[in-house]
């Protein structure tokens, strides 16, 4: 089931960065953090623990690591300290981070 | 008291410790581990865990064939632990590397163990594999490395749970473990046996008294005539956030825990009791860790940490009774993880004298006093 | 930004390392971009430009997204930014490393939607985004803020879940004279919670038992016990706050003593009135010094500027004793009202020592059930619990547990926390990558 977000959408002033989330395309105002622009998006969660729990950003100020999500192939990057980027690639954390190059398991 | 079975004090609740209590209780004997505070120096919180063979006692073959036994003792052990306990302690003992990238290096380390081959005959096997056929098996090995020796018998545990596990387990025996119950000193008493202060201010009487405190042995086995130093030897590590993936090796300097992490280690230095994490070993060991497998650069660690530890002068393990006190014994070593199924077996009839003990006469202090005349 | 300002005006070379995208901190969060939408966050939120204003002018080299991983002796500090770590040495170090909001645990409290009452304040600080039906339950002054500036921005909670008590505010009430002497900011406190009622949002007071649950849509489900009932809310956002403790690992990972803070129920670096501490070279001010706010921060972080100006041999001791007048009486004045307020919103017992399916450390999924075991089995202290449970050996290496779990050794008791030594805090103290930390180059570079 969709969960739509639990926040009023930022205002749309200024130049926006449009990028790919789970295979959607999210378009979102340029200086917010990704981690916002998710919130923006959706209410779901955005990673996963290994235990199978759904977690999504929690502190916002870079101290929880709750908004670990996959940012261009970087796993466990914190969403709420990486600036949105035009063209960026991001998935959630499913469980334990991977290692690249090491895709046989 | 139980006049019978009187309750033995240990005297340290790290690995060697609980290892030596839980040896003493399946031994049907009565124990009481008093272990120290939170905050002392504690080699069993900071090590790496590893179950290892290769290269230790190639200079000295009781302690070769000792760390053979306790090696070929491990998988019965860590049964036996989770049968008590109920904490799976990770044993994985399915053969370990050791890296090189100096191939001069590589050549020493190879005479090593062909001596301690010597020693161990057929019980020990080891292989020299070039960078080249490694990287043919485990693709993902850096150019940089020349090459690896490879032992069938080595392995490592998930530290931590060890730890805990043997705690468990002491107490699952009919153990008692105090913890934060440091001891100040082991006075013997008139007449025989001996009076522990602790720190509280506490005196308790014992027939028998078994010192397993690593670092924090050196004062109180001077009082009983104990003449064995030993000294700290600081270690660094690091740990990473969790893989998903398993790494395709276990060596001594990098492995990967169980639940995950990638730990790297194997820094030595003299720093005193200074157990600090120090810039230069953190980026050496990150070195060594991109430089040996390539794709652990863009892992993140977690945490580094220094840690202590217990070094007699030659290394090897001190097993002593003291000539002076009998009833007194001190039992120090650095390897507490690969030694621990021995030290929780026949340690416990050399303390007791039964007939089933082990010759240990090769680890007796003696051997330092010995050298010193020299 | 204080005392960056402070001493460049001095005549030092200052560095200043910050972690987020622009300076500010916590409280100016993102106050440079002057969004539109920041008319609600109030006055004193943009009284921040002025400091920024004063920062672009002084000459101070800012290096934003600059997150400090290492402090040492010597002093050094070692710095990450864009991926790349260097070393940078100073006759003066001045740690500033702020405070985090108290993590609040209760059964529920890591459901996506469940957020903290700072967190919502950051999204309209730097996004201009603010929370739809929403809870804020707690108790501190940030929450009565966060409520005024949703309701200023036409977005009123939807109810305050409040776990003060009437005995709390007794326990307050000895230390109201002090706080007069900050009747300013008593003021601004009784206008915010005019500006609730006046709203109409429904408060209830004395709350307990906090529970969470979610739905497949989605909605939290709140419950909990207020005067003797048990309550149930639905909404889209719970955010909770239980005021604020200091960021400690930074100062500890420093080598700097510690000490605990009673009132505060935190530890926090110990120092003089300057900030100095018993690390050569290191001083500390901010919210990492000692909980105060906004303009309390900024007078400690004048005298910790002006105090490394006389060391530096840039002042005469005589000379930043006057220069200092004017800081420490406002420190004084802002420092009168913390007796009061860290009475008034001390944190509840079932916060610091929460019911046993809570979950404690959220990193590594450790349950308070699961500490309680650790101690049952003898673990007494944060370094037993740690390395037999893992808690605390995650990515945020015991920021959301710490406190917690030193609230569980003691069974809730305050009066014992103080007993428990703070945890060890390591470097790095953020992550950093295998290769980063491979390629790391020092170079040396004179700042203060």
């Amino acid at each position: 089931m969709k969960i739509v977000s639990r926040f009023q959408p930022p205002p749309k002033t200024g130049a926006t960065a449009e990028f790919e989330y789970e295979g959607a395309s999210i378009t979102a105002p340029q200086g917010i953090s990704l981690a916002a622009a998710l919130l923006a998006h959706s209410g779901a969660y955005t990673r996963q623990t290994a235990g199978g729990d759904a977690r999504a950003a929690f502190c916002m100020m870079g101290v929880c690591f709750e908004c670990l999500v996959e940012v261009d192939g970087l796993p466990n990057t914190q969403a709420c300290m990486t600036e949105v980027r035009q063209g960026m690639v991001v998935r959630r954390q499913i469980g334990l981070r991977r290692l690249n190059g090491c895709n046989d398991s | 008291m139980n006049r019978t079975n009187p309750e033995i004090p240990v005297v340290g609740g790290g690995v060697v410790g609980l290892s030596v209590a839980l040896g003493l209780l399946l031994a049907g004997r009565r124990v009481h581990v008093l272990d120290g505070a939170d905050n002392d120096a504690r080699a069993s919180q900071g090590n790496f865990g590893l179950v290892w063979g290769q290269g230790k006692g190639w200079n000295y073959a009781p302690y070769a064939k000792w760390t053979s036994d306790a090696l070929a003792a491990w998988p019965a052990f860590a049964r036996k632990l989770v049968d008590l306990s109920g904490i799976d302690v990770a044993l994985n003992q399915s053969g370990g590397f050791e890296f090189f990238t100096d191939a001069a290096e590589m050549e020493e380390f190879a005479a090593m163990l062909a001596q301690q081959q010597r020693h161990l005959g057929n019980r020990f096997s080891d292989e020299i594999i070039s960078g080249d056929d490694l990287r043919a098996q485990m693709p993902g090995i850096g150019g940089g490395v020349v090459g690896a020796s490879f032992s069938q018998m080595d392995g490592h545990v998930n530290p931590l749970r060890f730890l805990r596990a043997l705690r468990v387990a002491v107490g699952a025996a009919g153990g008692r473990v105090t913890m934060d119950a440091p001891v100040a000193r082991v006075a013997p008493a008139t007449g025989g046996g001996f009076d522990l202060a602790m720190a509280n201010g506490q005196i308790a009487r014992a027939e028998k008294v078994v010192l397993c405190a690593g670092l924090g042995a050196t004062a109180l086995a001077a009082d009983l005539g104990f003449s064995a130093r030993v000294a700290p030897q600081r270690g660094e590590l690091l740990i990473t956030e969790k893989l998903h993936d398993r790494l395709p090796f276990l060596s001594s300097t990098i492995r990967q825990v169980d639940e995950g992490g990638v730990q790297t280690g194997g820094t030595k230095a003299d720093a005193g009791l200074d157990d600090s994490e120090t810039l230069d070993v953190m980026a050496g060991l990150a070195r060594h860790a991109v430089t040996v497998y390539p794709p652990l650069a863009d892992v993140r660690v977690v945490r580094a940490w220094g840690a202590l530890r217990v070094m007699s002068p030659d290394g090897y393990p001190v097993y002593a009774h003291s000539s002076l006190y009998p009833g007194a014994y001190l039992v120090t070593c650095h390897s507490g993880v690969t030694l621990a199924p021995l030290h929780a077996s026949v340690l416990a009839d050399w303390i007791e004298g039964t007939s089933a003990a082990p010759d240990l006469e090769a680890f007796d202090e003696n051997r330092f006093a010995i050298s010193t005349a020299a | 930004m204080s005392a960056a300002i402070t001493a460049a005006d001095g005549g030092l070379r200052v560095l200043l390392l910050d972690e987020q995208a622009q300076p500010g901190g916590q409280i100016y969060r993102n106050v440079g971009a002057r969004l539109a939408t920041h008319s609600w966050l109030g006055k004193d939120y943009a009284s921040g430009l002025r400091l920024l204003d004063a920062l672009a002018q002084s000459g101070v080299t800012v290096q934003s997204g600059a997150t400090v991983w290492r402090v040492d002796s010597g002093p050094r500090v070692v710095w990450s930014q864009n991926g790349i770590s260097q070393v940078t040495t100073a006759s003066h170090i001045l740690l500033a490393s702020g405070a985090q909001e108290r993590p609040v645990p209760f059964p529920g409290w890591t459901l996506p939607g469940v957020m903290t009452a700072g967190a919502a304040q950051i999204l309209m600080k730097t996004a201009g985004m603010l929370p739809k039906d929403a809870v804020l339950a707690g108790s501190g002054p940030l929450l009565y803020l966060v409520a005024a500036q949703m309701i200023d921005a036409g977005c009123p909670p939807k109810a305050l879940v409040e776990t003060q008590t009437p005995r709390m505010m007794l326990r307050a009430f000895p230390h109201l004279p002090k706080a007069l002497l900050s009747a300013g900011t008593l003021l601004k406190g009784l206008r915010l919670i005019g500006k609730i009622r006046a709203a109409g949002v429904r408060r209830y007071k004395g709350a307990s038992s906090f529970a969470a649950t979610s739905d497949d849509s989605g909605m939290i489900n709140f419950s909990f016990r207020s005067k003797g009932r048990l309550e149930n809310l639905t909404c889209a956002v719970l955010l909770t706050h239980q005021g604020v403790i200091l960021s400690t690992h930074m100062s500890r990972a420093a080598g700097i003593t510690h000490e605990w803070n009673a009132a505060q129920v935190a530890f926090q670096p110990s120092c003089d009135i300057w900030g100095a501490t018993d690390r050569p070279g290191l001083h500390v001010a901010g919210d990492g010094a000692g909980i105060g706010g906004a303009e309390a921060a900024c007078a400690a972080g004048t005298l910790a500027a002006l105090d490394i100006l006389r060391a530096s041999g840039h002042i005469s001791a005589n000379t930043r004793n006057q220069r200092a007048a004017t800081a420490r009486a406002t420190l004084f004045r802002t420092r009168a009202i913390r007796p009061f307020l860290d009475a008034a919103y001390a944190p509840p017992a079932e916060i610091l020592s929460p019911p046993d399916q809570t979950i404690i450390c959220r990193c590594e999924d450790v349950t308070a059930r699961a500490i309680r075991q650790g101690m049952s089995e003898g673990a007494a202290g944060h370094r037993q619990i740690k390395s037999s449970l893992r808690a605390g050996m995650g990515p945020c290496q015991g920021r959301m547990c710490d406190s917690t779990v030193r609230g569980i050794l003691s069974a809730g008791n305050t009066s014992r926390m103080g007993d428990i030594a703070p945890p060890r805090a390591r470097t790095p103290i953020k992550p950093i990558t295998f290769g980063e930390m491979a390629a790391l180059t020092t170079h040396s570079e004179d700042t203060a």
